[in-house]
């Protein structure tokens, strides 16, 4: 029970605490885009849905979402339960896509209409004013809180333990049962330090961003 | 023959009639001030003159060409609109400055947009940007602000985030400058800046729609007055008719309103 094998285990629950971390980015991020375009569509199916899936996945605990996907398809329709970690991203991302979806949006409706109105009377074209007027602005509105939610996701990935998934805490916590403590604790210095460089990074973005004001 | 001619030019919003047929017409070279009270849809028909909103009827002609008209949906595809606009400039009452661009490149930018799309710009692309800064610059000459070329607009005063909008809409050359109570947005203590720019480009005969509250400024810059109330013209005239004699009782009252305050 040294130091180092410690460290190796828990190093190998962390890669998967890892992987649940930067799947769930990659998949929420875009499809957080589409359901915000969803939620501000004119086309009024298009938009009730898509509140309605945001009103449903943040009104209840990524816990019983992460259940219902790796319990359900087999309680409910019989069949073999998705692999443990296709489960698990499943859920998250669809967790943080509604999340995310909102950040968006309030984002992007934030930026005034007059902005696309300038742009609009000088001739500019529906692109030229996306990408040259708007899509910076909406940048700097959503850093301060995607950055709280990406911190959040880091402490969320050790929800993947309640479907049995061996992520960093699931491995220490195997070691009280030996009566040994210390690596439970141990753990919070990886996330600390994970979530240290995120707010590194995040902090330098926003910096690089401090030029102008909306 | 008019550089500018509305014919009952009508907007609803949903069951609400906004304008009910506003008809004018504007000569090259001239100032038309617009004067009217709160609500009266003086806003409403400077945004359909720039095609931020699409009229529900009438007729907008430039040069003797129909560029739109509310009967006529080929004068009414995004396309067309774009490139019809370019006849108009417009300064809004809030300035909408990009906030993420210099001054400097504010103005030039849809210059830059625009000059991308012509055939020879990459051949020539480094001479046709170098004279877009040029011709910038020399705007920023004539709004006294060719010290602030490289501020943001967060670093600029309200009046001077105007003059820099005035510049911006002037860098298209547009035939006609419309501008929106381009004061009513400022610190009084401000107005006098920008009045002053707009009235160096009266001297120099540029042709302008100004929606104003100003009545003062509106009686010494401009050469004819409409006054609109409820969607209608009311009164329209040389200055020194509507102003100082004015022949209806709607102008009459709001004039009174407008000393008293
Ligand atoms: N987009 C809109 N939707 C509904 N009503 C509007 C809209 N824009 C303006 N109006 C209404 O049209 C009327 C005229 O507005 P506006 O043109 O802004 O007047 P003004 O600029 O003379 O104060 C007001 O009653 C206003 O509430
Ligand atoms: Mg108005």
């Amino acid at each position: 029970m040294n130091f180092l094998t410690v460290t190796t285990k828990l190093l190998e629950g962390f890669w998967l605490s890892c992987i649940i971390f930067f799947f769930t980015l990659f998949g929420a991020m875009p499809l957080g885009l589409l359901v915000s375009f969803g939620s501000m569509s004119k086309f009024r199916p298009l938009k009730i849905i898509s509140k309605g899936f945001v009103w449903v996945i943040r009104g209840t605990p990524l816990m019983l979402q992460l259940m219902i996907v790796y319990y359900g398809p087999g309680l409910m329709f019989g069949l073999t339960a998705f692999p443990k970690m296709t489960a698990v991203l499943i859920a998250f991302i669809i967790n943080y896509t509604a999340y995310f979806s909102e950040i968006y949006r309030s984002g992007i409706e934030g930026v005034p209409r007059g902005q696309y109105e300038a742009g609009q009377v000088l001739g500019m074209t529906k692109t030229q004013i996306f990408f040259k007027i708007i899509l910076l602005q909406v940048v700097k509105r959503i850093v301060p809180p995607m950055s709280n939610e990406i911190i959040t996701l880091v402490k969320d990935t050790s929800l993947a333990r309640v479907i049995a998934l061996m992520e960093i805490i699931m491995v220490a916590f195997t070691y009280t049962t030996k009566g040994v403590i210390w690596p439970l604790f141990y753990t919070g210095v990886f996330y600390l330090v994970f979530c240290g460089g995120l707010t590194l990074l995040f902090g330098f973005i926003e910096r690089k961003l401090d030029y102008f004001r909306v | 023959m008019p550089i500018l001619e509305v014919k009952g030019l009508k907007k609803c919003f949903g069951n609400v009639a906004v304008l009910e047929g506003i008809d004018f017409s504007l000569q090259k070279g001239e100032a038309l001030a617009i004067i009217g009270s709160s609500g009266s849809g003086k806003t409403t028909l400077l945004r359909c003159l720039n095609f931020l909103e699409l009229p529900d009827g009438g007729s907008i002609s430039v040069n003797d060409e129909i560029i739109f008209d509310a009967s006529v949906p080929a004068t009414q595809s995004e396309e067309e609109i774009r490139k019809k606009r370019l006849h108009f400039g417009l300064v809004f009452q809030s300035f909408n400055l990009f906030p993420q661009y210099t001054a400097l490149k504010n103005v030039t930018l849809a210059c830059e947009l625009l000059a991308k799309d012509a055939a020879d710009f990459k051949e020539d692309r480094k001479e046709i940007l170098t004279d877009i800064e040029n011709r910038a610059k020399l705007l920023f000459e004539q709004i006294g602000l060719s010290d602030k070329l490289y501020f943001y607009p967060h670093q600029l005063s309200g009046g001077q985030q105007q003059r820099v909008a005035i510049a911006r809409a002037l860098a298209l050359n547009p035939d006609i400058l419309c501008f929106d109570e381009p004061t009513s947005a400022l610190d009084p203590e401000l107005t006098g800046e920008v009045l002053k720019v707009i009235r160096s480009l009266a001297d120099k005969k540029t042709t302008m729609v100004i929606v104003t509250h100003e009545m003062q400024f509106a009686r010494e810059v401009s050469d004819n007055v409409l006054f609109i109330d409820a969607g209608v013209v009311v009164e329209a005239g040389k200055p020194e008719e509507v102003l100082l004699n004015p022949k209806e009782e709607r102008t009459k009252r709001f004039l009174e309103r407008y000393s008293n305050a």
